[in-house]
């Protein structure tokens, strides 16, 4: 199936899936008018598109903090898991770039270890909700790229993460 | 102690007003965070000039840097050499020891022709009245620095009984620009931090870097191509090889054997960081480690017969020691809550490390002849990359200060330390070369 085939399906689904309304950013002439709705399945129904990445609440969420010197994912990332795992369950060409970050205690080499293993964590992760293991990739940075420069626990907490970068949508 | 101090103050003054006008981007701070019963005292009066222009290294300030950052001698200042002799002929010895001397250098310049300049030097016994060296040496004006070196090694080690290691020189990594426009470098400088040349540039991410044994090449972690992989470059004709690039994982650590054939280095492509050991000409690696941990940083012992390195398998990163050639690791640094980052001394007895415990990462030495017995020589809050000189003497450790990185020398008893600051930008990852071939 070419390309274009396949937008011109993905539009067509929404037409007939509620869900689908709300998230719809495809104008109304390039849907084909003379196919029959009523024949989508259900399983296609509320799946995500490209334009949910910059639109839905949840897929804008793109960064996951963690404890010091852990790699466990907080409950309160739970949710952010689980749209980017339906993400790429639902766009099985997507590409997800997972790049791990420390605060600065501790020795540089140790720590791109330490942001792998938070890497690997969020990849375990997306891939328990759905993800594929061909569609995640993990890079450590460690300590290298600080969002923040200050030394103090606020700002280390910003710069234990991991950021969920989109390579491929 | 305070005349001491203010001496040195006065000389830093005087030394940095010297260099800070041509060079710029270098400045010199000395400070003594310690008692110095044990610091020989020694004059080094300035060295005369027959005629010509003024030269652009005073000889006999780069020696007296040399001798105060090592904590093992405090050098008279400059200010309260009362006497100027050149040759040991005109030495009043009475003098001196006056002045509570033990040693005296003497000195003298002149135009050998075509750019060259001859040093002369005299070290004398004050208490002996008694010769102990005297050497010439012929070079560049541009060399003056690296011939005051040499003239610091030869009579530290005619004094002290150990190979001075001031004519050596160091590596590091500097970042400079923020967020996406940071430009970062490796760069070879002298001993004392002077004639800063860079060798690689990238605009991504550069770190670890570590010399060669005979001091050519340096192996360095670069993510230029999007991941960390690691390259050895020749510092003189700056050619590079690939030499680990694993599209998965983690490529990182290197760290020459001391016959300089292989590397060992940390590789994560197997799913977590392990300690392999890469052959350099058959490119073949050996795998050291099988743990679900981080095992990273190994550091040779200087006998080539096992490998230091850091894992956090008991929980928190803590030293760990296994054989070359593959076996158990056995687990040596047990102070502190958390010790990563080992270098050994040339003996194999002194091995540093970053000591954390709560937000404080200090550098600590154990020293293994004696029981594993810890000592601090830097204050934190955020040191690390501990690196010998070659001699074992004193240290080079990165630190942190305000939002920047800077560079510390200390001696190896922690007594006596000195700043290298660059201009701007953020300096880390220090690496002492080893010995330049006499």
């Amino acid at each position: 199936m070419n390309k274009t085939a396949r937008v011109a399906l993905v539009a067509l689904f929404c037409l007939g899936a509620a869900a689908c309304s709300k998230k719809a950013v495809k104008p109304q002439e390039t849907q084909p008018p003379a196919e029959p709705t009523t024949t989508a399945p259900e399983t296609t129904s509320g799946k995500y598109t490209p334009a949910d990445l910059d639109t839905d609440a949840c897929l804008r969420q793109r960064v996951v903090y963690f404890d010091f010197d852990k790699d466990e994912i907080k409950p309160e990332f739970q949710q952010i898991m689980a749209c980017h795992a339906k993400y790429l369950q639902d766009r099985p060409s997507a590409q997800i770039r997972l790049e791990g970050n420390t605060d600065e205690r501790g020795t540089r080499e140790y720590n791109l270890g330490l942001g792998e293993r938070r890497g690997n964590a969020v990849s375990s992760a997306l891939q328990a909700s759905g993800g594929s293991a061909s569609q995640l990739n993990v890079i450590s940075y460690g300590k290298e790229k600080p969002v923040c420069r200050e030394h103090n626990e606020d700002c280390w907490s910003k710069n234990r993460r991991v950021e969920i970068v989109y390579t491929a949508k | 102690m305070r005349i001491l101090r203010s001496a040195l103050s006065i000389l830093l003054l005087a030394a940095a007003a010297l260099v800070a006008a041509p060079l710029g981007a270098q400045s010199l701070n000395i400070e003594i965070t310690g008692g110095l019963k044990t610091a020989t005292p020694i004059t080094v009066v300035p060295f005369a000039q027959a005629g010509g222009a003024p030269l652009p290294t005073d000889v006999a300030d780069v020696i007296r840097n040399d001798f105060n950052r090592s904590g093992k001698f405090r050098s008279l200042a400059k200010s309260e050499i009362v006497e100027t002799p050149s040759r040991g002929a005109d030495i009043k010895f009475a003098t001196w020891r006056l002045l509570k001397q033990d040693f005296i250098t003497v000195g003298r310049l002149s135009d050998a022709g075509g750019g060259m300049v001859k040093v002369e030097y005299e070290l004398w016994d004050v208490n002996k009245q008694q010769s102990l060296l005297a050497q010439s040496y012929t070079a560049p004006a541009g060399d003056l620095r690296g011939v005051a070196h040499q003239i610091a090694d030869a009579i530290y080690e005619k004094i002290t009984g150990v190979r001075g290691a001031f004519w050596t020189r160091i590596a590091y990594i500097t970042a400079v620009g923020l967020g996406n426009n940071t430009t970062y470098s490796l760069v070879v400088a002298d001993s004392d931090g002077y004639n800063p040349q860079v060798v690689a540039r990238s605009r991504e991410s550069l770190l670890s870097p570590a010399w060669s044994p005979d001091g050519h090449k340096i192996a360095y972690v670069s993510f230029e191509s999007g991941n960390s992989n690691i390259y050895v470059q020749d510092i003189t004709t700056g050619s590079r090889q690939l030499v680990e690039s694993h599209a998965r994982g983690i490529n990182g650590a290197p760290a020459w054997s001391p016959d300089g054939s292989r590397l060992a280095v940390s590789l994560s492509y197997v799913g977590n960081p392990e300690i392999f050991v890469l052959d350099l000409a058959s490119r073949h690696e050996t795998r050291l480690t099988t743990n679900l941990a981080i095992d990273t940083e190994p550091n040779w012992a200087p006998d080539g017969q096992s490998i230091y390195f850091t894992s956090d398998r008991s929980g928190r990163p803590q030293i760990y020691q296994v054989p070359a050639g593959g076996g158990s690791p056995t687990r040596i640094s047990f102070q502190g809550q958390n010790n990563a980052e080992a270098d050994v001394g040339y003996d194999g007895k002194q091995i540093a490390m970053v000591q954390g415990n709560g937000n404080v990462y200090r550098i600590a030495v154990m020293d293994r002849s004696l029981g594993g017995q810890v000592r601090y020589v830097s204050p934190g809050p955020i040191d690390e990359s501990p690196s010998f000189a070659p001699n074992a003497s004193m240290l080079l450790y990165a630190a942190v200060e305000g939002r920047r990185g800077v560079l510390y020398a200390v001696s190896a008893d922690g007594m006596v330390r000195q700043r290298l600051v660059l201009a701007d930008g953020d300096v880390r990852e220090p690496a002492w070369g080893p010995f330049r071939p006499r």
